[in-house]
């Protein structure tokens, strides 16, 4: 395998990673609030 | 830029896998799980999310302790042949990327922490990654072969926070949970260490095994076995457990006290013929999982 494209991939993967991480920190963050609103559903 | 033929990894990003590797998962497992049940057995329980973030919160903070540990320790891990495949010490990782990204780890879990739950049980938090890495890591373990005594408090704090993460406050059965865990580490890791000390020989820890010696390490083993237990008994014989609990701790207890007097009274000194020792950490990790989860099937059940 070529440097550049083990690099590439690398950084691919921790590109998806975290979007991934960040998207659930934003879900939770929103259950987060509605649970300290103490808004009932 | 022209294409470069693969022979130096160091060059490379790391892999994810290895920034997953640096929070030493496994050991988690034992962290999540006390922490969980610390949060279970408090009198009064959170919202759901707030529960599941005060467990995630403790989970990423044991994160960035064993990525900080890892951090400090890549020449030592370097040296024993149960670490060297470290993401660090083999080559993966450079040393700045993990101390980035334990130090963030660890400003993130006490942030949402004290923003989720309560700030009492974000400086709980706080006061266990710090007495981790800066106590227990850099200070007490290449110091003295009493490491694993003080240090085991930093891993005796997540049923203390669950709890707290729960109720806002401290009480007494937290705290004897946390003596619990802190009793509890000793014999756990004088056993592993025993039969793994060849390891710590060559890296220069001064484990009691390496520093007194086997015969002595094993008479400590039992002695610390007895207050273990006694601390296991007290949430029962204090009236803030039931019968269930009272009744399982007392023979969970009375099979580590059989398994450390039988390492007591072993003399072998090569690892190979070490199976008291052996089955003593394999049953100590059961002992704990076994306790704790009893502990809260206890509340549950009688409350």
């Amino acid at each position: 395998m070529k440097l550049e494209d083990e690099v590439v991939r690398r950084q691919r993967d921790r590109a998806r990673i975290t979007a991934l991480l960040l998207g659930a920190f934003v879900v939770l963050l929103f259950f987060i609030t509605i649970a300290k609103t103490g808004i009932n559903w | 830029m022209p294409a470069i033929e693969l022979t130096n990894p160091a060059a490379l990003p790391a892999d994810w896998r290895d920034f997953l590797a640096l929070t030493k998962p496994r050991v988690m497992y034992l962290v999540v799980f006390t922490g969980l049940c610390g949060l279970l057995a408090a009198p009064v329980l959170p919202p759901a999310v707030l529960g599941f973030t005060a467990i995630l919160c403790i989970a990423l903070g044991a994160g960035a302790c064993g990525a900080l540990n890892q951090w400090y320790e890549a020449d030592l891990d370097a040296k024993m042949r149960r670490t060297a495949k470290r993401p660090l010490p083999d080559g993966r990782m450079d040393r700045q990327s993990a101390l980035h990204f334990g130090v963030g780890l660890a400003f993130f879990s006490v942030l949402l922490m004290g923003l989720a739950t309560n700030w009492l049980a974000a400086i709980f938090l706080a006061a266990s990654i710090l007495f981790y890495v800066l106590v227990y890591t850099v200070w007490l373990k290449p110091r003295t072969p009493q490491n694993i005594v003080i240090g085991g408090a930093a891993g005796a704090f997540p049923p203390l926070i669950g709890w707290v993460a729960a109720t806002g406050h401290v009480s007494a059965l937290p705290l004897l949970l946390f003596a619990i865990i802190f009793l509890w580490t000793p014999p756990h890791f004088w056993a592993l260490s025993l039969f793994v000390r060849s390891d710590y020989s060559a890296a220069g820890i001064p484990m009691l095994p390496v520093v007194a010696g086997i015969h002595s390490t094993r008479r400590q083993i039992l002695l610390y076995s007895l207050p273990m237990a006694a601390a296991a008994m007290g949430p029962w014989l204090l009236g803030l457990t039931g019968p269930i609990y009272g009744g399982c701790a007392a023979v969970l207890s009375f099979v580590f006290l059989v398994l450390a007097a039988r390492v007591a009274s072993n003399s072998a000194t090569e690892p190979a013929e070490m199976a008291p020792e052996k089955k003593l950490f394999a049953y100590s990790v059961f002992y704990l999982f076994a306790l704790f989860a009893v502990l809260v099937a206890d509340r549950w059940l009688t409350a």
